[in-house]
Parts: structure tokens; sequence; C-alpha cells
């Protein structure tokens, strides 16, 4: 009788194909984010995340159609992030099909935007993703990023959480530009200091390699876990993910079982 | 024949997946504002996202609480997804601001109390043999997205069949009134589980 923790592959989209790099700098094809998305909700994931990395405006506009074929034949929520800077865009994109929106950029720019977001189209939609790196000094210690985690803002990435939240957005998008691609665990201290921080949903992101690394990362207060790359190339497959979460005793939807 | 549903465009909610979601659990589906085809459809879908007095001026604004009141008069389906079941309710409290809904139920709308808000997610529900929405998948999850609920039906009186869930206190899923039904959650979005209680109320129409 509690909400299933989501597992969520997100699915990176250049020009409407999906590409996925290790550390956001080598990038391999990984195929059609239409029939991954439908393959990926074969398999039960709960939810998925198109993140747009197209950096031309004709480029973008593949998007909407990506998205529109999508809704089309996938019957569970999509976000969409990436580029995107006003509300004009976050209409056009709800219209197109997506479920939510993430914004990051532009929040940083203009944090009056989420208020402005969430008072026209609900909190409900409205994403803020956070790209985290570890920097020293004062502070959590957490630092927003931009660029793919290339600069660096000063914005203290727990404090940037807690006053998006505030403002209207009614979820964390959680990245660990450290741990992204390394395969080496989710940056724990990173979560649980944003959990602790807010209280909407907190998606965490970045640094999935093995199984035991999703459960490690709801046991300090995510509610949902993406990864990408690893689902993409089969290393780790979303209902093993689901039974790994089951066994360590967290609620997930497994359709094999119904509910559980 | 398929059942022929309009979805109510009073300009609230992702209409394309509903809209997508009906014809895939069988229905010829219409998205429209249109009253006259509101009023013929053999079933209305009315969805809604967003904040509570919004979509109540919407609804009010496409005329769309007459629409539903003279269906219902005639005995007509409606269907009320997510906010689209809330303004159903006598009235809906966000922020300090309290909103008359179409007072077809007996129930305030009010903030759920649960540690993490929004309510995001795929969540069990506490469906009864007496459902008929829920026939064949009680035991499934289904997905929810919303900060506000109604926790207590307030009547006595007539008591039509109620569903509950919970995150953080228990709340009212869905509710089946002879021919008005609402579910709290997005039936559109719920994957398998979703589209055969989309099925299952096109049952019901035929």
């Amino acid at each position: 009788m509690t909400v299933a923790i989501r597992v969520i592959p997100c699915l990176d989209v250049d020009g409407g194909r999906v590409v996925k790099g290790v550390n956001f700098v080598s990038l391999r094809d990984a195929g059609d984010p239409v029939e991954l998305a439908a393959a990926y909700d074969a398999e039960g994931a709960d939810e998925i995340v198109f993140l747009d990395i197209t950096a031309s405006s004709d480029g973008r506009e593949t998007m909407y159609d990506v998205l529109a074929r999508t809704a089309d034949q996938v019957f569970i929520p999509l976000t969409v992030g990436g580029g995107v800077r006003c509300a004009g865009d976050v209409d056009r994109l709800l219209r197109a099909g997506a479920d939510k929106v993430s914004v990051n950029t532009a929040a940083i720019a203009r944090p009056e935007l989420l208020s402005e977001l969430s008072a026209r189209f609900g909190s409900q939609c409205v994403v803020v993703s956070v790209d985290a790196r570890r920097v020293p000094g004062p502070g959590s210690g957490f630092e927003v990023t931009t660029h793919g985690g290339r600069r660096g803002t000063g914005i203290d990435a727990v404090a940037w959480a807690a006053r998006a939240a505030g403002l209207g957005a009614g979820e964390i998008l959680l990245t660990s530009m450290d741990a992204d691609g390394t395969k080496a665990g989710f940056d724990l201290p990173l979560i649980s200091a944003v959990r602790a921080a807010v209280d909407v949903p907190v998606v965490a992101s970045g640094g999935a390699g093995r199984l035991a690394d999703f459960a490690q990362a709801v046991a300090v207060g995510a509610d949902a876990v993406l990864a990408a790359s690893l689902f993409h190339f089969g290393e780790l497959r979303i209902t093993a993910v689901k039974e790994s979460l089951r066994a360590d005793g967290y609620p997930v939807r497994l359709s094999d079982t119904g509910a559980s | 024949m398929k059942p022929r549903v309009v979805v109510f465009d009073y300009g609230s909610g992702n209409l394309r997946s509903a809209h997508r979601a009906l014809q895939r659990a069988g229905a010829d589906s219409e998205v429209t504002a249109d009253a006259r085809a509101a009023m013929k459809a053999d079933g209305l879908v009315v969805p809604g996202v967003g904040a509570f007095a919004a979509c109540m001026s919407g609804l009010r604004a496409a005329g769309g609480d007459e629409i539903i009141a003279k269906r219902l008069a005639a005995g007509r389906r409606v269907l009320g997804i997510c906010v689209g079941m809330q303004v159903l309710f006598t009235r809906g409290r966000e922020h300090g601001v309290v909103t008359d809904g179409c007072a077809l139920w007996p129930g305030v709308v009010d903030r759920l109390d649960a540690s993490v808000l929004p309510h995001m997610g795929w969540n069990t529900v506490t469906a009864t043999a007496v459902s008929s929405l829920f026939a064949g998948v009680a035991g499934e999850r289904f997905y929810f997205v919303h900060s506000y609920a109604v926790k207590r039906w307030d009547s006595d009186g007539r008591r039509p069949v109620l569903t509950w869930a919970t995150h953080g206190e228990r709340f009212i899923a869905a509710v089946e009134d002879g021919p008005l039904c609402a579910t709290q959650f997005h039936p559109e979005k719920s994957g398998d589980a979703g589209a055969a209680l989309l099925s299952n109320w096109l049952e019901m129409i035929r």
C-alpha cells in the first residue's frame, strides 16, 4: 500500500536518434527512441525520460515528432528535457504528448520560470534537473553545473534543489556528474542531502552499475532511479532491477505478480 | 459498433494520451470542445491536470458543468480523470483558496498529509469485488500524480462504490456512481492495467 519505487530508463536523443556517452563525452548510437521506449514499456519501465541533446534548432523539431509517435503507442508517463527555455516550449512539449517537462539551464538563469510554469501547467509536470558535482569549500559540497557538467555555476546544488521545489518544481531529477558513466554506484551523500532538503520526489541518476546500487539509492531517499546506457546495452534489465529492489523489501510494479 | 467517446477539450490535461488510450481500449474517440458532440457521445471523458480553480473555471467557461449535469440526468456515462474527478466534488481547497466544484458528490478536495508530495508514481488500490471498473485489475498498480485528494465521502446517506488508495493518508482513488465514474489516477498512463480499466468503462456503455 505504498507508491512503488520507479525504475526509469533515460534516452538521450540527438536529431531523432538515441545516444549516450560515457561521462557525456564520446557518444554511441543506440537506436530509434520510439522503438526503444516501446520496448522499455513492454519490459516494465515505470516512466521514460527523453533528454534532447540536439544542438541545432532544426534538429530540435524532430523531438516533437519523436514524442508524438511515442505517446501514440506508449501508455506510461513521458518526461522530456533538454533546451527547454520558456512556457511556450513547455506548452508545445505537453501538447506533443509529454506528461512532465524538465528544466535545467533556463531555471538557473531565471528561477522565477519555475513558478510561472507551475502556475500555468501545475507543479506535477514541472521537473527541475539538477546536474551536480563535488566541489571543495563551504556549503553542501555540491555545485550545480551546466553544459553536461562542463561548466560550474558556483550555486550550491542542495540549496538550489530546495529553492526550485519551493518555487513550484514538482520533482527533482538529480544527476551526479562525478558518478555519471562510471558505473561505480550513485552518489549517495548527494541524494541524501537533497532528500533532506526537499519534500518533492527525487529521481536519482548517474553512476548505476550493479543491481545493488539501486537499492542503496532508495535507502538514502530516492523515490525513483534512472539509468541510460546500462539499460540500452542490456547490461542490466529493468525487470532484474525491480526484482532486486523487491528482494530488498522495496515496493515495485512487477507485472508477473501484479502489485507487490 | 465501437462506442463513441468524446474527450472534452476545455484547455486542461494531456488530451492526446487519453484519446489514444481510449482508442486502444476499443473506443471511437474524438477530442473536442463542441457541446453538441459532448452531449451526443456514448461516453464523455473529462480530463484535468493542474490547479482545481483553473480547471473548474475552464470547465465552466466551456459549459462542461452543464453538459455533465444534462448527461447524468439522461443516465449517460461520464468519466472524470484526476482533477477531472476532483471538480465533481463539492469544493476544492488549494493554497488557502476555496473553490466550488460541480457538487455532484459530497466531499472536499484537500492537500494530502504526506512526507513526499506530489504523490507521483504507481500505487495499489483497495478495489473490491463489487467494482466494475476494476474487474480483473483490482490487484494492479495505477499511475497517480497529484497533491490533493478527497479523504472522506461527506455523507451518511447514499454511498456509491468507492475505491481507496493511501499516500501518507487514505484518499478516494475512484468512484463508481451509476452513470458517473471517476479516477484520481491516470488510466491513460497506467499501461495495460489502465487500458483494461478503460475497457471495463467502455463495457458499461455498450
